[in-house]
Formats: structure tokens, C-alpha cells, sequence
């Protein structure tokens, strides 16, 4: 697993237990007291590490390349889940993954962002980054969700969206402007989990829902911290500036009145147990789905949607 | 110096020597052909070089002027301020950038919005200043368009938009990019109730605010060479690590592509803009 600069010492120590271990295994010296030493030194270590992180550390944590996946966790939360794929236009885009299932008793579709866990799957996944297909296939499975009174969860996961040749000419702009308005129009209730990296407008298009949530370690934000730090200091390296000023973390994105709620992770964070993280996103899911198959009037969904979102921004008068 | 130091020397020279000392504001030349044009003679002309027809990029006053009835402009919502909630400082503190943008343009922020009579019709109008911080939108801008939006969702009167803006505002943080939802959940209330939206797409439209409320019109408009991008030419460049090909992302590329109905010169666009709204409009048959 690849270990982030501020857990080398956490890492250390997981290794010299597994030496350990390995050598116990291998002779007939008894090494269990010192291993459950160490290992009570390790749980310390990584709470006093965890309970202090800087912003700048959590976006790290947020792009973790073992963080799970959107794909992985619609298999962990879900029942019979089905991929379905396709614009209908031009493409299927993997950098958006989407389908049905059932969420308990709960016919459900779901829609996320996908990353890789290694190069050739980041590749292949253009790194979580979408092109306009992948907004219109999210599009066409929203509305087909509405036609069969489907309740939608997405899983925001993305730096943004994709910005080339055929992003722009086939119309980023438009592909995501059109999710935003549609999206606010949608008769069933949608539910968002921002599961790692919550990349502006790219991860904007398939997040207006009527409730937010954030992963503890999850970041969304306008503008990465490295963008933002090249744009107003021409310099990306300052982005632990930045990830401080622009105030992205799950804390900031609440009090910000953005999200409704953070979703604890495992400790050290969600790449260290997926089974953990799904069950905790599972559960605060399961209580909306639950809450909202009592609403049987559609407008109060809608007019609930639009409330939160025209609710947002902070100005004199 | 070497051989390619004096082709760099000889290379600047020959720039800056472009310059021309130009006395007071009676002249300007054209960012398009360089031509020398007597202002009074530019603005008659709406501000497109009579030469090579390049659109210069004109502020929301000037709008008014060229394509509304003069005097009509009811302005709606100017007393609302931009708010530095984050104490965001980069190299300057955002309050201090807000207060200087103010002072330079006596506005509070970069959209005016309002009603307005366009050949006797009465319509909603909002314009975007891209000399107020680079036309960003932060919560001020998206407030603006949103009741603007709501006033046609009330009035039924069309709404048009010129935008001119380089995006969201960064200064207010993920607000900023909320922004572009609040607007275009409120361009789906318009849809329901059938008031037509007319967007024209101004030079230049980017990022936060392309992707909202710009590519959303009923009929989407923009003038000759506007730039209209997602992503700008120098991000796109960074990530293929290449040349863009000439005309990429302008408005003809974007006419070619469909995502415009139409590239208007700016001395058709009173016309057509009336044209268009008098055609699409089922409320308003009387004028």
C-alpha cells in the first residue's frame, strides 16, 4: 500500500511487527508480548497522527490510491447491483460508473465517479476525470431513474473534470450546465456522498441533491489547492496555503451549510478498512431512503432540492 | 552575445517598438489589425473595428447603450456586496481586492441586473463586467442572476444574460461554485413556466460560469472571436502539452460544433435579439 509522507513512521512500525511475526513463526521464540506491544504503540501513533491532520494532509488522504472506489463500494452497500453503461450519443465514459440495485429493500440508482487504484486502471479510468459522455450518461440514468420513481445516490470522486480537445468540443461546459438544471427538476429524492476528492464543477455535475454528506477525509472544493495556489501565487507548491484559505475539509464544508453531514471513516481513514467505510455510508443512506419513501409528494422533493442550493451564499444588502 | 541573443534583441525591439505613443483617450488601437481609430469614431461603430471587425470587449453601460432604448434601464438589486466570509488573503486579502475593484468601477460587484425595453418590449436583463475581478462569479453575481431569474419566473417577461466572466471566484471558496447551481435551479423554474432565456455569450466566457448559466439559453448568442471555453486554452495546453490549433474554443469553433445558434456582429444584435424574443415569447403578445 503507498504510504503518505506523514504516516512513514506509522508505517515503520507495521513492518517491524510483521518481522516479528515472521520470526516467531519461523523459530520457537515467543515474541507476542513484544508484538502486542508495538502493535499498542501503532494504535496510539496513528490516533495522535489522525487527530490532528492539516488540510493539506487530508487531501492526500482524499486522493489515497487505495481509498475505495465508487465501483467497489456500489458492490459492498448494494444488492444485485447491475452496471449499466452509455450516452447513447457518442460513448460509455469509465470515469463515471453507474447502475441499479437494491439498497436493502430499496430499489436504487446509483451513479459515481471512478478512479483506479493503479496506473493502468487510472488510465483507463482517465483518472476519475470525466468527459461530457459521462455527464449525459448520468443524465439519461437520472431521468430513467425518475421515470421508475427511483430514489439516486451518487458518489462524488473526481480532480474535476476532464479538461482537453474533445472534452471542449463536445461541450464540457454545456454537458455539465445541463446535469446542474436538470438535476434541480428531478422528482425523486437524490443522495450524495462526496467520497474523496469533490473537484469543482466536475464534481458539481452529478451533486445537486437534496442531502450532502461528506467522508471524514473527504476535500470538495472550486478549485484544487494546487490550481488555486498556481492561479493566485503562480507557484503550486504553496498549495498547504491554499488547502488552508479555500476551506475544503468536511468540517468547513458543513458549517458552510454545502453538506448536511460528515460521515465518520474508519481509523486512519477509509483506504485502511473499505467494509467499514461502506457500512458507515450504508447506514446514513438507509435512514434518508428510509425517511424519504414516506414523502409521497413530489414537489416538496423538488422544492426541498431547490431551497438547499438557493439558500447558498453569503453577501451584504 | 551569441547569434541567438541578438535574434531575441533584434526580436523585442522590433515589439516594442510597435508601441505607439498615443496622446490622451482620442485614440485606441485594434487589438485585432493593429489599425489607428479615432474613439469617437469606434464607439459610433459599437466598439468593432471598422477594419477588421474585432469586437472589443465593452462594460455593461455600454451595452445598455448599444442595443437597448436609451434611458429604460430600471436597475434591480444593486445594493447587494460581496462579503469576504472566508478572510481569504493570497498575495492581497479579498477585501482589500473588493474594495479596489469597487472604487475602479463604482459598481459593488460584476453583474448589473435589471429591466429593460428593447424596442418598446419589456425584458429582464443581466450583464456581466469582466473589468470587476475578471467577471468572476461569487455569491454576489449568483444572487443576482437567481433573483433576476425568479423576477422572470414572476413577470414573465424574457430573460437575457450577456455573460463575460472567467468563472467562480475562488476568493469565496466552495460558495462560489454553488453559485452555479443556485442559477441554473432557477433557469429550470423558468423552463416550467415557458419564459424564454436568451444567453449571449460574451468575450470571454469560462469555467464556473460556462457551465452553468451561459450554455443554458433557450438560444444560446455570441459575438464574433469570443472566447468560450471550460477549461482555458493555457489548462488545456498544460495537460496535452501542445499547441492548441488556431480558432479553437472561439465562437465559430463553438458554432461548428453546436453549441451556439449563432454568431450575431454586434450592429445585428438589437435586431435579432429583439426578433428572436418576439418569436419565442407565448406571454407576451402585446408589447
Amino acid at each position: 500500500m503507498k504510504t503518505l509522507a506523514f504516516e512513514t513512521p506509522l508505517q515503520e512500525l507495521y513492518e517491524k511487527i510483521a518481522q516479528l511475526k515472521q520470526l516467531s513463526h519461523e523459530g520457537d521464540v515467543d515474541l507476542s508480548r513484544e508484538i502486542e506491544r508495538i502493535e499498542a504503540r501503532a494504535d496510539t501513533l496513528k490516533k495522535t497522527i489522525y487527530t490532528d491532520l492539516t488540510p493539506a494532509q487530508i487531501v492526500q488522504i482524499s486522493r489515497h490510491p487505495n481509498r475505495p472506489d465508487s465501483s467497489s463500494l456500489f458492490r459492498l452497500i448494494l444488492e444485485n447491483f447491475i452496471e449499466l453503461h452509455g450516452d447513447r450519443a457518442f460513448r460509455d465514459d469509465p470515469s463515471i460508473v453507474a447502475g441499479v440495485g437494491f439498497l436493502k429493500k430499496h430499489r436504487v440508482m446509483v451513479i459515481g465517479h471512478q478512479k483506479g487504484h493503479d496506473t493502468k486502471e487510472n488510465i483507463y479510468r482517465n483518472f476519475g476525470m470525466p468527459h461530457p459522455e459521462g455527464y449525459r450518461k448520468a443524465l439519461r440514468l437520472m431521468k430513467m431513474a425518475e421515470k421508475f420513481s427511483m430514489p439516486i445516490v451518487t458518489f462524488i470522486d473526481t480532480p474535476g473534470a476532464f479538461p482537453g480537445l474533445g472534452a471542449e468540443e463536445r461541450g464540457q461546459a454545456e454537458a455539465i450546465a445541463r446535469n446542474l438544471r436538470e438535476m434541480a427538476g428531478l422528482t425523486v429524492p437524490v443522495i450524495t456522498v462526496v467520497i474523496g476528492e469533490g473537484g469543482s464543477g466536475g464534481a458539481l455535475g452529478i451533486g445537486v441533491s437534496n442531502k450532502v454528506y461528506m467522508m471524514e477525509y473527504a476535500v470538495y472544493s472550486v478549485i484544487s489547492p494546487e490550481g488555486c495556489a498556481s492561479i493566485l501565487f503562480h507557484d503550486a507548491a504553496k498549495s498547504d496555503i491554499t488547502s488552508k484559505s479555500l476551506k475544503i475539509t468536511a468540517p468547513d464544508i458543513v458549517a458552510l451549510g454545502v453538506a448536511d453531514d460528515v460521515i465518520k471513516e474508519p481509523m486512519g481513514g477509509a483506504h485502511y478498512d473499505w467494509e467499514a467505510a461502506a457500512a458507515s455510508i450504508k447506514k446514513v443512506v438507509l435512514k434518508d431512503l428510509n425517511a424519504y419513501k414516506k414523502i409521497t409528494n413530489v414537489k416538496k422533493i423538488q422544492e426541498e432540492r431547490y431551497l438547499k442550493f438557493r439558500k447558498m451564499g453569503q453577501f451584504s444588502e | 552575445m551569441s547569434i541567438v541573443d541578438w535574434f531575441a534583441k533584434k526580436e523585442k525591439r522590433r515589439h516594442s517598438s510597435k508601441k505607439l505613443n498615443i496622446p490622451g483617450d482620442l485614440w485606441v488601437k485594434c487589438l485585432g489589425c493593429t489599425e489607428v481609430l479615432f474613439l469617437k469614431d469606434l464607439e459610433a461603430n459599437l466598439k468593432v473595428c471598422p477594419r477588421c471587425n474585432y469586437h472589443f470587449r465593452v462594460s455593461p453601460e455600454e451595452r445598455l447603450k448599444f442595443l437597448f432604448d436609451p434611458d429604460s434601464f430600471e436597475e434591480t438589486n444593486a445594493g447587494i456586496g460581496p462579503v469576504d466570509f472566508l478572510t481569504f488573503t493570497d498575495t492581497e486579502a479579498y477585501a482589500d481586492r473588493i474594495k479596489r475593484a469597487q472604487k475602479k468601477s463604482g459598481v459593488k460587484d460584476a453583474v448589473r441586473t435589471g429591466r429593460v425595453l428593447l424596442k418598446g418590449k419589456s425584458v429582464n436583463v443581466a450583464i456581466m463586467d469582466f473589468g470587476f475581478m475578471g467577471g468572476s462569479m461569487g455569491s454576489v453575481v449568483g444572487e443576482k442572476i437567481t433573483r433576476l431569474i425568479e423576477a422572470g419566473v414572476e413577470n414573465k417577461h424574457p430573460v437575457i444574460i450577456f455573460t463575460a466572466s472567467g468563472g467562480a471566484r475562488m476568493q469565496e471558496g466552495i460558495l462560489s461554485l454553488m453559485q452555479m447551481a443556485k442559477t441554473s435551479a432557477a433557469l429550470n423554474r423558468l423552463a416550467e413556466v415557458s419564459v424564454p432565456y436568451i444567453s449571449v455569450v460574451c468575450d470571454p466566457t469560462t469555467g464556473g460560469t460556462s457551465a452553468s448559466f451561459a450554455m443554458l439559453g433557450d438560444v444560446n448568442l455570441t459575438e464574433p472571436g469570443t472566447l468560450i471555453s471550460f477549461a482555458g486554452p493555457r489548462v488545456i495546453e498544460q495537460t496535452i502539452r501542445q499547441k492548441l490549433p488556431k480558432g479553437f474554443q472561439r465562437a465559430e469553433f463553438l458554432l461548428e460544433h453546436g453549441m451556439v445558434d449563432r454568431v450575431v456582429p454586434r450592429n445585428e444584435m438589437r435586431q435579432l435579439l429583439f426578433d428572436v424574443v418576439m418569436l419565442l415569447d407565448p406571454h407576451g403578445a402585446e408589447i
